[in-house]
C-alpha cells in the first residue's frame, strides 16, 4: 500500500491544531485529502486552513444530502425500468463518502494552498434537528455568496454570515431544491423524452409495432 | 431690548427652516437607489444590480442573481454520466468544451481510466481553442462597454475563424458535447491541423491589432488603470481565479501548476504572466497574454500529436464506481470544478460545480465601493463573467 507522505504531514499538522475536532479522514495518494471535522470546530477548521496552513485560496462551499432518493430508481434512471422491464429497486441504506459520516446532511468546503498547490476538503456533520453551522464568512470572504446558495438549498443556518437571504430563488419560495426529497417536478409528471425513441440495437430483434409506420414505407 | 415679533411670524420662520434643514438633509444624505439590469447591455446576460448612490459614487452595489439559474446541480443527478456533458455544455457558452472537460476527467479519476494520448492531445487543443473563442470575444466586448464600438468587429470576425476550426472537428459552434469518457467522440479531420496553424497566425494578428487599437489606447488607459484595484490576500479570499487573480499579482495557473491527469501541459513551453496592478487594465492585460500564450501551446500541439486510438477501452453502458473526485481544471474564464460523488450508478449522486464566475462576481460588493458609476461598468467588464457561469 503506497503512503502518501505530503498529505499524511498536513493531516498531522491539521490534526495538531484541532486535536480531539478530527474525527475523521481520508488520504487518495497523490491526489487527495479529506477531513471530517465536528460541527462545533467548523469555523475553526477555516482558521486553521488559512491561517496556519496557508490555504488563502478558497475554492468552494456547499452540502451534500446522503438520502437515498426516496423517488426510487425511476428518478435515477428510467431507461432500466422502461425498456428492459426490471423492478423498481429499493433504495440503498444512507451511506456516507470519504472520511465517514453519521448524519443525513454535511457541510463541506474546500481550500487550497496557492504556491504548494494541494488543496483539502473539509467536511462537518450537522445533526437533523439542527442544521446550523459556525460561518466561514469572516474569514473566507469567498464563503458569503457560497454559504447564501447553501442556505436556500439546503435550508443550513450558518450562524454569523452577515446578510443571510436567497440568492438564487425568489424570496418566496418554499422548499429546499437540492435535498434528495424534493422532487424534480418535470420528472415526475413527463418521463425524460430521451427514453421515447430508444432504439433497438442491430441483432436485437424489431418489436412489431403494428401501425405501418417505420423503416420509411418499403412498399 | 428684544423685537416683539408677532407670534404667526415666528411660527412661519421655524417652518422654513425647518423647510430649508429639510431640503439640505435631502440633499446631503439620501441616496439614490439604482436598478442596472436584469436586461442591461453593459451586463452582458441577465444579471441584475442595486446600486445605492451617492450623487455620482457608488455607496454599495449588490448584485443579484438568479434570473438564469437553470439548476444542473439538481438535473445531474437524473442523467447519466454521459448525458451530462450535454448540460454543462451550458455554463460558459462561449468556451463550451471547456466545461465538459472536468467534468470527464473527475468521471475517468473515478473509473481509473485515461483517454489515450492522441485523444488528450486533441483534447487539449480543444480545451485551448475554446479559451481563444471566448478571450478574443472578452477583449472586443470590453471595447463595447466602454465606448468603443470598433473593437467588437474585430473580435467577432477572429472569433468566426477559430469557431469554423472547433465546428469543423466537432460538428457544433457552440455547443460542441465532444468529449467522452475515455477519449473522444471523433478523431480530427483531414487537412485540420494546416488550418489552424494558419487560425492561429491569424489569432496573433489579431492580439497586435488589438493591443494598439484598445489596450495602448489613450482613453482606455485612463478609464482602466487604478480602477478597481484587487490587492492579492482578498482575490484569494473571495477565491478569484484565471486572469483576475493573475491580475493582482498571484502567480497561479492550474495548467502549469496543477495540470489534471491526461493533460500535457508540462511537456510544453510557455509562460504564465501575472501582473502586479490589480486593477482593469492589468486584468485585461492578462488576459492578452494568455490568448497569445495558449496560440504557443497550440501550435506545439499540433506539431506533437500522436497518433493512435483516440478511445480507451470503455464498457458500453457505463457506471462509475462509488466515490468522491474533485477535478479543476484552468478555464478561460479561471478555475473551474466539479465535485463529482458516485454511488456505483448510472447517474451521479450529487455533483457540485464550481464556476470561476460566481467566485468572481461575488467580489463585486467589495471592489464598487466609493467608485463613480461608468467605472461601475468597467470593473464588470474586466471582471468578465458568463451569466451561465454564475447562475449554473
Amino acid at each position: 500500500m503506497p503512503r502518501d507522505d505530503r498529505r499524511e504531514a498536513i493531516l498531522a499538522r491539521i490534526s495538531e491544531h484541532l486535536g480531539d475536532a478530527v474525527v475523521g479522514s481520508h488520504i487518495r495518494v497523490g491526489d487527495d485529502l479529506w477531513v471530517r471535522v465536528t460541527r462545533e470546530a467548523w469555523p475553526e477548521a477555516a482558521e486553521v486552513a488559512q491561517k496556519r496552513l496557508g490555504c488563502h485560496f478558497f475554492d468552494f462551499l456547499s452540502a451534500i444530502d446522503w438520502l437515498p432518493s426516496p423517488f426510487g430508481r425511476d428518478m435515477d434512471s428510467q431507461e432500466d425500468i422502461v425498456v428492459k422491464g426490471l423492478e423498481p429497486k429499493e433504495p440503498a441504506p444512507m451511506a456516507s463518502g470519504y472520511a465517514g459520516g453519521d448524519t443525513r446532511f454535511q457541510v463541506f468546503a474546500r481550500v487550497y494552498h496557492p504556491v504548494e498547490h494541494w488543496g483539502v476538503t473539509f467536511k462537518a456533520d450537522l445533526p437533523d434537528d439542527d442544521l446550523s453551522v459556525g460561518t466561514w464568512s469572516n474569514v473566507y470572504r469567498g464563503a458569503n455568496w457560497h454559504e447564501r446558495e447553501t442556505h436556500e438549498m439546503f435550508g443550513f443556518d450558518f450562524v454569523g454570515h452577515p446578510n443571510l437571504i436567497k440568492l438564487y430563488l425568489p424570496i418566496d419560495f418554499e422548499g429546499y431544491p437540492l435535498r434528495k426529497d424534493f422532487p424534480l417536478l418535470s420528472r415526475r409528471v413527463k418521463p425524460w423524452p430521451g427514453i421515447v425513441d430508444v432504439e433497438p440495437m442491430p441483432g436485437e430483434d424489431e418489436p412489431g409495432d403494428g401501425d405501418g409506420e417505420g423503416e420509411g414505407g418499403s412498399e | 431690548m428684544t423685537a416683539t415679533i408677532p407670534e404667526s411670524q415666528q411660527l412661519a420662520y421655524i417652518a422654513a427652516k425647518a423647510a430649508d434643514s429639510r431640503i439640505n438633509l435631502e440633499l446631503e444624505t439620501e441616496g439614490m437607489t439604482l436598478n442596472i439590469g436584469p436586461q442591461h447591455p453593459a451586463t452582458h446576460g441577465t444579471l441584475r444590480l442595486i446600486a445605492k448612490l451617492d450623487g455620482e459614487q457608488v455607496v454599495s452595489c449588490e448584485p443579484s442573481p438568479g434570473y438564469m439559474h437553470r439548476g444542473y446541480e439538481k438535473l445531474t443527478e437524473v442523467r447519466t454520466y454521459p448525458q451530462v456533458t450535454t448540460l454543462v455544455n451550458r455554463i460558459d457558452w462561449l468556451g463550451s468544451f471547456a466545461n465538459e472537460v472536468p467534468f470527464i476527467l473527475a468521471a475517468e479519476k473515478l473509473m481509473g481510466i485515461e483517454a489515450p494520448p492522441r485523444a488528450q492531445w486533441i483534447r487539449t487543443i480543444l480545451f485551448e481553442l475554446s479559451r481563444l473563442a471566448n478571450i478574443t470575444l472578452f477583449l472586443g466586448d470590453l471595447g463595447a462597454q466602454m465606448g468603443g464600438v470598433t473593437a467588437v468587429f474585430y473580435a467577432f470576425r477572429d472569433r468566426e475563424h477559430v469557431l469554423n476550426q472547433i465546428e469543423s472537428v466537432t460538428g457544433g459552434r457552440f455547443h460542441p458535447n465532444f468529449d467522452r469518457i475515455g477519449g473522444l467522440k471523433d478523431d480530427l479531420p483531414k487537412g485540420w491541423i494546416a488550418d489552424t496553424k494558419k487560425t492561429m497566425d491569424k489569432i496573433r494578428d489579431f492580439c497586435d491589432e488589438i493591443e494598439t487599437l484598445l489596450i495602448g489606447n489613450e482613453i482606455f488607459q485612463t478609464r482602466a488603470r487604478g480602477i478597481g484595484v484587487i490587492p492579492p490576500e482578498v482575490a484569494l479570499s473571495y477565491g478569484l481565479s484565471g486572469a483576475n487573480l493573475r491580475g493582482s499579482g498571484v502567480d497561479l495557473d492550474l495548467r502549469r501548476d496543477d495540470p489534471p491527469p491526461g493533460m500535457p501541459y508540462d511537456k510544453l513551453d510557455w509562460k504564465v504572466w501575472t501582473h502586479p496592478d490589480g486593477d482593469c487594465f492589468s486584468r485585461t492585460w492578462v488576459r492578452l497574454q494568455e490568448v497569445r500564450e495558449s496560440t504557443k501551446i497550440i501550435d506545439q500541439l499540433l506539431d506533437s500529436i500522436p497518433s493512435g486510438p483516440i478511445m480507451a477501452k470503455v464498457p458500453r453502458i457505463i457506471k462509475v464506481p462509488e466515490g468522491e473526485a474533485y477535478v479543476q481544471t484552468e478555464n478561460p474564464l479561471g478555475a473551474m470544478g466539479y465535485y463529482v460523488v458516485s454511488k456505483g450508478d448510472l447517474v451521479p449522486f450529487r455533483v457540485k460545480i464550481r464556476s470561476a464566475s460566481f467566485n468572481n462576481v461575488s467580489i463585486v460588493p467589495w471592489v464598487t465601493r466609493g467608485v463613480y458609476v461608468p467605472d461601475v461598468i468597467t470593473i464588470l467588464a474586466t471582471l468578465y463573467f458568463i451569466l451561465g457561469d454564475i447562475d449554473r
